[in-house]
């Protein structure tokens, strides 16, 4: 499957849209990390007693890398992301974004975040919806199109733009809100399991075009997932999980070469890197016995 | 499909069905009612050996019933509305578009304010405490107290005419529409306030295009309520103006000289006009929500 349209697309429309600079918190040099995660911890005060959702995180991501999350249920990849996104705030440890605070990056709209669950607006239709983080941006009607249509085709939605959300199936409104979180054309993704709820052939089509994009933009990627491929298909380093307290068991990083195609899912290379995040997740489990 | 099966099928049957009930009942209730009376009328007349079927036929047609028959109501309705000039103190059409006039005007302000209230409420922790407590006691009061004294005041102070009546409305309408957009402006999911989160929009941003469009459905849940008590709100507040013109005059009037008829008609003009206006509130909903994507 060699297809390359998500950047032709690219391209095209960045003749007609200039993308805004970047934020003005970037620090200069190349040695400052896009996250910088310092002994982070956080813990849920519930009725329960104490959740220790993350504990001790140690983790940095420079830009253009693409990292993902991989670990058993409930280990604390949404929280770290959310952490990230500026949307759980951290009990002890440091956290910068973007060489700054969570917060300030995210004042900044410094990242795009794909949620768990697609969180459509349902009475806004496909096109609105992805129209409401440019609209909030300020972004004039032409370049809301312009950048509707990109992404919209990127995702192969293009004939469903007119449609609500209930007319789509399940994966079909995930794949909309991919194209949402792309259309504000952030440096830093944010991926909470986005391919989650998609068949396999998607999820390969998919795959093949989020690494196009990133290969391509030098994008930096957070990317949280349950597959083994997926994560070592996509990934510059990956960050293995195990739950309670959550906490980082091991980092890989990758020396896949930088472009990639499906086919070296077969490689030897491929899957011995599968095979060290399998053993992680293993042993992440076996803690709990 | 034969015309009876598709009756049957639909809405109409039950509806026809039920509505003959009513009057049937109405019929016994006005018979069994009006009997006394008319058995004392025969007394006084010295008059014995009534048959059954006289005393039916007389206490279907006496001039101050107790309950009026349906037909009576019905005339009245008729020779009050399409035989009476609109502009005639003594059409009901006249008095029933006071009164209306009354519960648009109330509605309308109560609406405003019942919805400024709950943006008020929602957005400040301060005014919730402060406030909901105060829109909750002032539906405990009863309004048939104070309804004299607000029109009494708001005279006092130069105001009449429409307005204190439309007051009175105001102050029963507002309440169901506050409650109801707050319930409403606060039922986003997490996740869709979370989105709005990562576009850093502000708080007006986050209202019109996420708090807002979630609330319209209970808004107008709100408003089909608001528009009822708006009615009754009107009638209450017509009667301590001294009963000169509307529905509540006619009720006020009718039973100052015993017409129950004419009680029974304002009556029924009022819930018609309860049912017109409910429904039309109804109607636009429909037509917002499906353009909104949302009705099933
Ligand atoms: N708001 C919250 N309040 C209390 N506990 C929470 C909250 N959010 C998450 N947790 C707890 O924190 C832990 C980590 O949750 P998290 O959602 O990050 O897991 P996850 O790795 O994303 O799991 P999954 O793969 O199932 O999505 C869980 O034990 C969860 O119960
Ligand atoms: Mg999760």
């Amino acid at each position: 499957m060699e297809r390359f349209r998500g950047n032709e697309v690219n391209t095209s429309v960045d003749n007609t849209t200039p993308t805004p600079s970047p934020s003005p918190h970037v620090g200069g040099g190349r040695s400052t990390p896009v996250i910088d995660i310092q002994n982070l911890s956080l813990t849920f005060e519930t009725n329960d007693g104490p959740v220790h959702a993350l504990s001790d995180i140690d983790l940095k991501v420079e830009k253009g890398e693409f990292v993902s999350f991989i670990g058993p249920s409930g280990c604390g990849k949404t929280t770290l992301l959310r952490v990230i996104a500026d949307l759980e705030k951290k009990t002890a440890g440091d956290i910068t974004v973007n060489g700054t605070t969570p917060e300030n990056a995210r004042l900044d709209r410094a990242y795009g975040y794909v949620f768990q669950a697609a969180a459509l607006y349902p009475w806004r239709t496909i096109e609105k919806n992805i129209a409401l983080p440019l609209e909030i941006m300020g972004l004039t009607r032409k370049e809301q199109t312009a950048r509707i249509d990109k992404v919209l085709e990127l995702v192969e939605l293009a004939d469903f733009s007119q449609k609500f959300p209930w007319q789509l199936s399940g994966g079909m409104q995930q794949r909309a809100s991919i194209a949402r979180a792309l259309a504000v054309e952030p440096d830093l993704l944010l991926m909470d399991e986005p391919f989650g709820a998609l068949d396999e052939i998607v999820r390969d089509h998919l795959n093949d075009q989020l690494h196009q994009l990133w290969a391509k933009t030098n994008k930096t990627v957070v990317f949280v997932t349950h597959s083994i491929p997926e994560a070592v298909y996509l990934s510059t380093k990956i960050v293995v999980l195990c739950p309670r307290p959550g906490r980082i068991y091991d980092v890989i990083e990758s020396d896949l070469p930088r472009q990639r195609t499906l086919d070296l899912r077969e490689s030897p290379e491929f899957l011995r890197i599968a095979q060290r995040v399998r053993e992680g997740l293993k042993a992440g489990h076996a803690y709990d016995d | 499909m034969s015309p009876l099966s598709r009756l049957a099928a639909g809405t109409t049957l039950p509806v026809v069905t039920v509505v003959i009930a009513i009057i049937a009942i109405w019929y016994v209730a006005a018979v069994a009612l009006n009997a006394p009376f008319q058995r004392d009328t025969y007394e006084r007349a010295k008059q014995t050996d009534v048959p059954f079927s006289q005393l039916l036929s007389d206490t279907l047609v006496q001039k101050r019933p107790v309950l009026p028959a349906p037909h009576q109501v019905a005339t009245e309705i008729w020779q009050t509305t399409v035989e009476k000039k609109i502009t005639s103190k003594r059409s009901l059409v006249f008095h029933a578009w006071i009164t209306l006039s009354t519960t648009l005007l109330g509605f309308l302000i109560g609406t405003s304010l019942g919805v400024l209230i709950a943006v008020g409420i929602v957005h400040s922790g301060v005014l919730d405490k402060s406030l909901m407590p105060w829109v909750i006691a002032s539906q405990t009061i009863p309004i048939l107290a104070i309804a004299p004294m607000i029109i009494v005041v708001l005279n006092a102070v130069g105001i009449s005419g429409l307005l204190p009546k439309a007051m009175i409305s105001t102050y029963l309408a507002f309440f169901p529409v506050t409650v109801g957009m707050v319930k409403g402006l606060r039922s986003p999911e997490i996740i869709h306030l979370d989105l709005m989160h990562t576009y850093s929009a502000s708080r007006l941003e986050t209202f019109f295009k996420l708090r807002l469009p979630y609330a319209l459905p209970f808004l107008f849940t709100s408003m089909k309520i608001g528009i009822a008590a708006s009615l009754v709100g009107a009638i209450i507040g017509e009667l301590p103006t001294g009963a000169v013109a509307g529905l509540g005059a006619r009720l006020l009037a009718g039973s100052y000289y015993g017409q129950t008829v004419q009680i029974w008609s304002a009556l029924i003009m009022a819930s018609v006009l309860a049912g017109c206006l409910v429904g039309m509130i109804g109607l636009i909903e429909k037509n917002v929500l499906k353009r909104m994507g949302m009705a099933a």
